[in-house]
């Protein structure tokens, strides 16, 4: 022990000693010379990190793997049943209609997301007066509480009361109210309209971030070939805005993909179980009920999605480091 | 620049921001007008004659008393703002020192454990709050700010550290070895030289989360019960609704008031957040 902390100690702690300073309160001599050692001071700054990650991140995944093998429900230990849950689960049809839910609410949100911010991105790029309060005044949705936007939404959305419906009518083009939360499909595809305008903004900003990073003298040298305004979008934008397109497409799917809060407050679930996703109904089986096994099971169930995207990500990273 | 004509250039950029503009405002305005909103006018065939759906002639602020003096919402703020900022303040401390070992020292297990941390940072709060709600059982730590407070760094740590990180890296090391030959130990040379530079990136991080922490649901949902104990989201959602009544006048005034903080931080901090934004997804 004595022997690392002389190795380690280097000339710079003897030197302090020699400083004429003794108000500045230094560390003890000890201490000092125990995080001189690049190793040891890298444990010391890390521990606290490593400590909370373990403790609330991959022990909860170990008892949640452990949980999803057994029958434990509240009150009740349970005990290993092997992956009966998962079974009873994909023999389950409202389970089922979740799983597809959860990819079809995926798919579709990320696309509006990626189409519209693009477009609010290049919209964003060009200069006009006013620019910092609009850009600024876009990225509200992104910061206001999700459930307290969902909750205007729900209040636009209402059956009775509907201000979408009342404009749809008065402009002339329905007769007759849309049973906008009232029905299955129609509810998850204002489900995907309310993410859409709440994911958006995120897509803008970020992709605008990376617009800036690219030379005007590229779309200037495009335009004196000949290129219109779409051939300078997908030979000289896109292919430079790719990378973070990718990182920000990665980002929102995991977050969409593992959405609660917004169809928890806009539609509940309903109606008729017809809008769940997977971690709505996880929390429905799991929290609701009190089957804790069950619950944990349908929430692994994201994580062979989760798992491709980060490994995609992780592959991704990789590339840009060895590049 | 490339020159364009001027009705092209309505078409195809006024006109469609415009529209974003809209579309993203609307809600915000219907959430006003509907909490300045008297009952009686509230819930009115939406065909009556006499509607005017986009403004009101009688603005009340009855709805906004209520919920201050009739519920708890008071006490639901405090406890978000209590909550957002003591988990901010455990994030920064963390994600400081990992960032800092991360991209400065040389030690075996840095590459492992810098992968480990982002990959922690992708794992959604929704894969896991079901194992996480029992051990906060068995911690005793159910239904106290505590539950919240230590794990919401689990989102937040990894961001901070990922973000910090970036930062550090930007820093030029030189900084160091000058003040390492002035005779600064290790330990001084990142807390007086390099952490004060940081700064911005510290205020980026730390506003991030703060609104990351503010806008939490599911685990707030979960490990709390009694309706004092509540977070602003999960109380609205949870107290505000009796029975299957919804008072939506007095539900926007809370939508309101619960994102006014939020908004507030972020609009003093617009540049810093978007920092935060941006960085969070480069690293």
């Amino acid at each position: 022990m004595k022997k690392t902390i002389a190795g380690g100690a280097g000339s710079a702690a003897g030197f302090e000693v020699a400083l004429p300073h003794p108000r500045t309160s230094q560390p003890a001599p000890a201490l000092t010379r125990f995080l001189e050692n690049e190793g040891l001071l890298a444990a010391v700054l890390l521990a606290p990190t490593v400590l909370l990650l373990s403790l609330f991140i991959a022990y909860p995944f170990v008892m949640g793997v452990w949980l999803s093998l057994s029958s434990t429900s509240v009150g009740n230990p349970g005990e290993f049943v092997g992956l009966r849950n998962f079974v009873k689960a994909w023999n389950d049809s409202i389970f089922r209609t979740a799983f597809g839910n959860t990819f079809f609410y995926t798919f579709w949100a990320t696309v509006f997301k990626l189409v519209l911010g693009m477009w609010l991105a290049l919209l964003l790029n060009r200069h006009f007066r006013g620019k910092r309060l609009v850009r600024a005044s876009m990225l509200l949705p992104f910061i206001v509480p999700t459930v307290l936007s969902t909750f205007a939404w729900r209040w636009m959305f209402d059956p009775t009361f509907s201000v979408l419906n009342w404009l749809l009518y008065q402009g002339g083009l329905i007769t007759t109210k849309l049973p906008f939360l009232s029905d299955g499909t129609y509810g998850l595809w204002c489900a995907i309209v309310v993410n859409t305008w709440r994911g958006m903004p995120f897509f803008a900003i970020t992709l605008l971030a990376g617009l800036q990073t690219i030379s005007p003298d590229l779309h200037e040298a495009a335009s004196l070939d000949g290129a219109n305004g779409w051939h300078r979008f997908w030979h000289v934008t896109w292919p430079l805005l790719k990378p973070v397109t990718l990182v920000v497409v990665v980002f929102s799917v995991i977050q969409t993909f593992s959405d609660f809060q917004l169809i928890y407050v806009l539609t509940g679930g309903g109606p008729a179980n017809a809008t769940h996703l997977l971690a709505t109904y996880a929390y429905q089986i799991g929290v609701a009920t009190g089957l804790l096994g069950e619950g944990a099971a349908i929430s692994l169930f994201m994580l062979p999605v989760l798992f491709i995207v980060v490994w995609v990500q992780l592959r991704y990273l990789r590339r840009l480091e060895g590049a | 620049m490339v020159i364009e004509k001027r009705w092209k250039t309505w078409v195809f950029f006024y006109i469609p921001l415009t529209v974003f503009m809209v579309g993203t405002l609307f809600p915000f305005y219907w959430m006003l007008i509907t909490a300045v909103r008297p009952d009686a006018e509230l819930y009115r065939s939406w065909r009556a004659a006499t509607n005017t759906p986009f403004w009101t002639l009688q603005p009340t602020l009855e709805h906004f008393r209520d919920l201050m003096a009739k519920t708890t919402f008071p006490r639901w703020l405090w406890n978000t703002f209590f909550i957002a900022v003591a988990s901010t303040l455990i994030s920064l401390f963390c994600g400081l020192l990992a960032g800092y070992a991360l991209a400065r020292l040389r030690f075996p297990l840095a590459g492992t454990l810098g992968t480990s941390i982002f990959v922690t940072y992708l794992v959604p709060p929704t894969l896991l709050f079901i194992p996480l709600a029992d051990i906060i059982r068995n911690f005793q730590l159910g239904n106290t700010p505590w539950a919240l407070i230590l794990t919401y760094p689990t989102f937040l740590i990894p961001f901070c550290t990922w973000l910090l990180m970036g930062y550090f890296k930007t820093i030029p090391k030189e900084l160091e070895e000058c003040a390492r030959i002035d005779g600064a130990t290790r330990f001084g040379a990142m807390t007086r030289i390099i952490f004060p530079i940081a700064v911005p990136g510290i205020l980026s991080a730390g506003i991030f989360a703060f609104t990351l922490s503010w806008n939490e649901f599911i685990y707030a949902l979960v490990f709390l019960s009694s309706p004092e104990r509540k977070t602003v989201p999960v109380g609205v959602v949870s107290e505000l609704i009796r029975g299957d009544i919804y008072f939506w006048g007095q539900l926007m005034a809370g939508a309101l008031l619960g994102s006014i903080p939020v908004a507030l931080v972020y609009s003093f901090f617009v540049e810093y957040y978007v920092t935060g934004l941006t960085g969070s997804v480069k690293g």
